[in-house]
């Protein structure tokens, strides 16, 4: 029987796969825009696995409201990427580096 | 029932529309030759909606079921944020156009992130909390890269996009993990589950949301982007993150701990005081290395974040009065800082090297003279206003027993003092250099010497602003 905690475990499993694809990879900035959407997925995961188990809608609509500004957001990454790929000719991550903190 | 609600609505329904409007009219006219009509229009605005949200309003309302509060503590943070805004907005539009950077997207979207900014203050639910959020940051990440053909600029936006974005992963999971062992998104549903043996998942939701948030107010220990984005934006933009949105966040932070969090302050009261720890320390001495006035202001406002979340911290309604107290004093600090920093270039180019300030007041005494005042200002030397904002936090944190962290706050800002002093020995003793000049334009000129006037002025009763920011902070603080 699949229960909540299985849900929960692999939404868990799934955002901490997103975070160290944001810190660990050293390549590629079009797979750190992956790895944001593979953490508001496992959002989703969660909040509908909530919202079934709690027998309340509410969840799936936040779902569709983290859905639509997941697009708007991958639109807007993807804008900046090719205006950056545009003045630096590379999107490697390691090339990000004009200003040093 | 849903005409009253939108009518509690209507300040943000009214900004949007005119942020649309005016999008369509200047697509379908002159484009950029628009720019500065419709910068003024949105100026204008802003400075409207908050003239009436500050005089209409009255009492605390809720619309749409409890997901939007209209009540002091929103009005009093509205009121600041659009002020503020508007006040970026018409110093920086010289500026613009003296860099050819003057697109009539601008002004736009930085109505668009107000709007979002309005959204956050007043939420009273998880999901209103995410949409202000985003539609503030969305705008925000844009506008950061504005300026499509500089590599400093682009840099900016992709690191503030993808840090931003990381950070709204973390506030959406924690709002989740919240919705899931609350059963509710609504702030004043999750407050009433709060009883005896809190769930773990819950604890787990706050500091997730907490994470988050500490991301938007760049609070140390997630303050990383900050310094690159000051730095890369071009500087109008950079002064606009270093107002607005920073009142947005904190103001957001408390209305989330005190509305959905307000029966466990003992939960999230320590994470608070940690981070405020870090900042101020982190503000005050990371500061002390920078060479470049923008990347300085930002470990500067880094700092000045710390002592605003000291109010928090405090866990009464006197630390949130003294927090919206500072906020405003911050903010206009940082409107005259900049109107300064945008006036800085040398043979034409914008210079933002600290250096630049050599000898600064032969030039210009009268200039180099109220940027002093703001300088001792931000560093919290006595007679100014700022040593005011300073002494209220901790004066709040001191009454709420929390001794060692006030002690703490006392000392970071004895350190920060001196990268603030450093600047004016630069202007007053530094060696000769050659020409940098400060072309100012009639607004940034009033807003330097306003912001400086408040400084000194304002001490006779901090501008009136003491009683609002009370009757706001009871109004959060039940």
């Amino acid at each position: 029987m699949v229960g909540l905690e299985h849900y929960l475990t692999v939404a868990a499993a799934l955002f901490v796969i997103g975070i160290f694809g944001i810190f660990l990879n050293r390549k590629n900035v079009i797979v750190i825009l992956m790895s944001i959407e593979l953490m508001l997925l496992a959002v989703n995961i969660n909040l509908v696995a909530f919202s079934s188990f709690l027998g309340d809608l509410v969840g799936q609509v936040f779902t569709m409201f983290v859905l639509t500004v997941a697009a708007a957001e991958a639109a807007i990454g993807l804008a900046i990427l090719v205006s950056f790929f545009r003045t630096r000719g590379t999107i490697e991550v390691e090339d990000a580096n004009v200003m040093k903190g | 029932m849903t005409g009253s609600d939108f009518n509690i609505l209507l300040p943000e329904v009214i900004l949007a529309l005119f942020a649309m409007a005016a999008l369509l009219f200047g697509v379908y006219t002159g484009k950029d030759k628009t720019t500065g009509l419709i910068t003024w229009a949105t100026a204008a605005v802003f400075a409207l909606l908050a003239v009436w949200i500050g005089v209409n309003g009255e009492g605390a309302r809720t619309a749409f079921g409890g997901m939007f509060n209209d009540d002091p503590f929103a009005r009093f943070a509205k009121v600041t944020i659009l002020l503020s805004a508007a006040a970026v907005l018409v110093m920086s539009a010289d500026y613009m156009q003296r860099r050819g950077l003057a697109r009539f997207e601008y002004p736009i979207l930085v109505a668009l992130s107000v709007v979002g900014m309005m959204m956050m203050v007043s939420a009273g639910d998880l999901m209103a909390l995410y949409i202000g959020l985003e539609l503030q940051s969305l705008a925000l990440y844009v506008i950061a890269s504005i300026r499509r053909d500089s590599a400093k600029s682009t840099e900016a936006g992709l690191k503030y996009f993808v840090l931003g974005a990381f950070s709204s992963g973390l506030l959406l999971y924690g709002a989740s993990l919240t919705y899931g062992y609350a059963g509710t998104t609504l702030f004043s549903g999750i407050l009433s589950t709060l009883g005896e043996g809190v769930p773990l998942g819950l604890l787990f939701g706050l500091v997730f949301m907490l994470s988050g948030l500490a991301f938007k107010v760049s609070a140390a220990p997630f303050h990383m982007w900050a310094p690159d984005v000051y730095e890369g934006s071009p500087t109008p933009v950079t002064a606009f993150f270093a107002t607005a949105p920073k009142v947005a966040a904190m103001a957001l932070f408390a209305r989330l701990v005190y509305d959905a969090f307000g029966a466990i302050p003992a939960d999230w009261t320590q994470v608070i005081a940690a981070m405020s720890l870090l900042s101020m320390f982190l503000g005050a001495v990371a500061a002390i290395g920078q060479k470049d006035l923008k990347r300085l202001m930002a470990y500067s406002s880094i700092a000045h974040m710390g002592y605003a979340l000291l109010g928090l911290a405090a866990g009464t309604a006197a630390g949130v009065q003294a927090m919206l107290v500072y906020m405003a004093i911050y903010v206009t600090m940082n409107v005259g800082t900049f109107a300064f920093i945008l006036s800085l270039e040398r043979d034409g180019k914008p210079v933002s090297d600290i250096h630049a300030l050599n000898m600064f007041s032969k030039k210009e005494p009268l200039k180099a003279l109220a940027m002093l005042v703001l300088l001792f200002s931000l560093a919290g030397v006595p007679p100014m206003l700022g040593f005011f904002g300073k002494f209220y936090v901790l004066k709040a944190t001191v009454d709420a027993g929390m001794v060692w962290l006030a002690t703490a706050g006392a000392v970071a800002s004895v350190i920060g003092a001196f990268y603030y002093l450093r600047l004016v020995f630069y202007m007053y003793f530094g060696k000769e250099t050659d020409g940098v000049e400060s072309r100012m334009g009639a607004v940034q000129w009033l807003a330097l010497m306003a912001s400086a006037a408040i400084m000194v002025v304002g001490i006779v009763n901090l501008m009136g602003i003491d009683p609002a920011a009370a009757i706001a902070a009871e109004a959060l603080v039940r």
